[in-house]
């Protein structure tokens, strides 16, 4: 690449800044077909075009190198949102190489094909860069709804004063019972309560896996001071739990939500409503 | 000479409030000065309280244990208020359970269970 | 015993010398700090500083002390907090014994390095008779 070659690059699209970018503007507004505001395309362009003119002055195009820091850094942001409000990753890049077409009449027509194919690589680097962050983007997504959804699936209920309760429903891995427990035990404290139920009526089945996570929460709660009952288990768990040889030890265990309620209710009584009792852990 | 952990007197109750990170030497000082304290008072109950204690770990937990262990064999009941979830959560990973240990979510029902031990005799275990 | 994909990144390394009982303190609260520093989740610091000073005191019982050293690591995305524990002491002779529930030479529950290896999320453990003893635990942000 010569050295005036770039130069005339240069003074092309500083000298045409206020032209291309409104062409620019234009034709990314009309491709996205009213779904952002012209406002909003031209501050996203305005600053990305000048950014980029920045860029090339300094020499350099190795859009992974230095020069490019401050043009990455509008894209990032760009494609993030892009990606965020629902936009293809197609569409992120094409409002990027929209700017090769507003060049094109420019550049060819003057008959610098070399200086155009330099510079429609440099919007390729750029474009593929765009992709990327989206893709990114999307995982991010991802992964923040779906820790959502465990947050969402899991709902600590107050079902009586001092008596809270967690309806279990789903399969119970090691995560999950983390932000279970977490979330009751935190609730036994909120609410003053000295007694949980565990309801997992809801849970398709039970190995020693999930066995030992259920212990492991009815523990915790006794360490508090609180006792924890589980309910729920049907027929077919039940049985499984004898065949597995699971030992629940002196963990009480009801068969229904109803029942461990009433059980609780008792306890209660049996300790004196005002002052709960103290769980012996 | 380290900080001792101070001990209150509120009736026939001993009130233990741990209030900062405690070295292995306080520790060990303070499971000395409350087997004193209770035979000097003839206390019937100790509360313990770890609400302020961001962890616990098996050295603390076999205070608490030992504690609980001493004060009964000298006719006290201990109850431990206060364990934050975090530290219930990590105990129990750590393989540490309390056995034998009496627990109660804080002061106030700490006390209550204390009360009621006491009114009713000490409950079969 | 190290799993995952991709170069280790380490940064704000601390080191501290653990030779005494208030060291274990300190050893405790730097962790926390570091911990925090690294948004481990608030159960998942209260895992990490346990097994710290589960670590810290056996390397002052045991190993007649050492130093700790901490710092952040990242890889393939991920940031965790690295605690590594050094003693020139007499070493363990028998790794999978020391390792087993409840086994104890001295004072404590023999819970310390069992405990501390089901705390972490990585854990690996380095000792010879008469050359002291390396431990390394690693906690990652969820």
């Amino acid at each position: 690449m010569a050295q005036d070659d770039s130069d005339r690059l240069l003074s092309l699209l500083a000298d045409g800044q206020d032209d291309f970018v409104a062409r620019w503007i234009r034709t990314v507004t009309s491709s996205l077909a009213g779904r952002l505001t012209p406002a909003e395309v031209q501050q996203d362009l305005t600053e990305l075009y000048r950014a980029l003119l920045v860029a090339l002055r300094q020499g350099d195009t190795a859009t992974k190198g230095e020069a490019f820091g401050e043009v990455r850094s509008l894209l990032t942001e760009l494609s993030r949102n892009r990606a965020r409000q629902g936009f293809s990753p197609t569409e992120t890049a094409s409002s990027l190489f929209a700017l090769k077409e507003v060049l094109q009449s420019a550049l060819v027509e003057a008959g610098d094909l070399a200086t155009y194919a330099r510079f429609c690589r440099v919007l390729d680097d750029l474009g593929l860069y765009t992709v990327e962050v989206h893709a990114k983007a999307r995982e991010e997504i991802i992964s923040a709804q779906a820790e959502q959804l465990l947050e969402l699936s899991t709902p600590v209920v107050k079902l009586w004063d001092g008596i809270v309760g967690v309806p279990l429903v789903g399969t119970l891995d090691s995560a999950r019972t983390q932000v279970v427990m977490e979330k009751l035990l935190q609730s036994l404290l909120d609410q003053n309560a000295t007694h949980a139920i565990v309801d997992i009526t809801g849970v398709p089945s039970v190995d020693t896996q999930v066995a030992q996570h259920l212990l492991k929460t009815v523990v915790a709660a006794r360490m508090m001071g609180a006792e924890c009952t589980i309910s729920g288990i049907r027929p077919q768990i039940a049985q499984t739990i004898v065949a597995l040889g699971i030992e629940f030890g002196d963990i009480t265990t009801k068969a229904t939500l109803a029942d461990a309620l009433r059980h609780a209710l008792h306890r209660i009584e049996q300790n004196g409503a005002a002052a709960g009792i103290g769980g012996t852990a | 000479m380290t900080d001792r952990v101070p001990i209150l007197k509120i009736g026939d109750v001993l009130l233990v409030s741990i209030q900062v990170d405690l070295e292995d030497q306080m520790v060990m000082d303070l499971q000395e000065d409350l087997s004193q304290r209770i035979v000097d008072t003839g206390a019937h109950g100790v509360v313990i309280d770890i609400s302020a204690l961001e962890i616990v770990d098996s050295f603390v937990g076999r205070m608490l244990a030992t504690i609980a262990a001493i004060s009964r064999v000298l006719g006290a009941e201990t109850v431990v208020v206060g364990m934050r979830p975090a530290v219930a959560m990590t105990l129990v990973e750590l393989g540490l359970s309390l056995g034998g240990v009496r627990t109660a979510l804080n002061l106030e029902q700490g006390i209550g269970a204390l009360r009621r031990t006491r009114d009713q005799g000490p409950v079969g275990r | 015993m190290t799993s995952g994909v991709g170069p280790v990144e380490e940064s704000a390394a601390e080191e501290a010398p653990i030779v005494a009982n208030a060291d274990v303190v300190k050893a405790r609260q730097m962790v926390r700090a570091l911990a925090q520093q690294a948004r481990l989740s608030l159960v998942d610091q209260t895992k990490l500083v346990t097994a710290a000073s589960e670590l810290a005191r056996n390397t002052l019982t045991y190993g007649g002390g050492g130093h700790m050293r901490m710092s952040i690591v990242s890889r393939g995305g991920k940031t965790g907090v690295r605690v590594a524990f050094r003693d020139e002491g007499p070493g363990i002779p028998d790794l999978d014994l020391a390792l087993t529930d409840g086994w104890s030479s001295g004072r404590g529950m023999g819970l310390g390095l069992s405990g501390a290896r089901r705390l972490a999320d990585e854990f690996e453990l380095v000792s010879e008779p008469g050359k002291g003893t390396h431990v390394v635990v690693v906690k990652w942000a969820r």
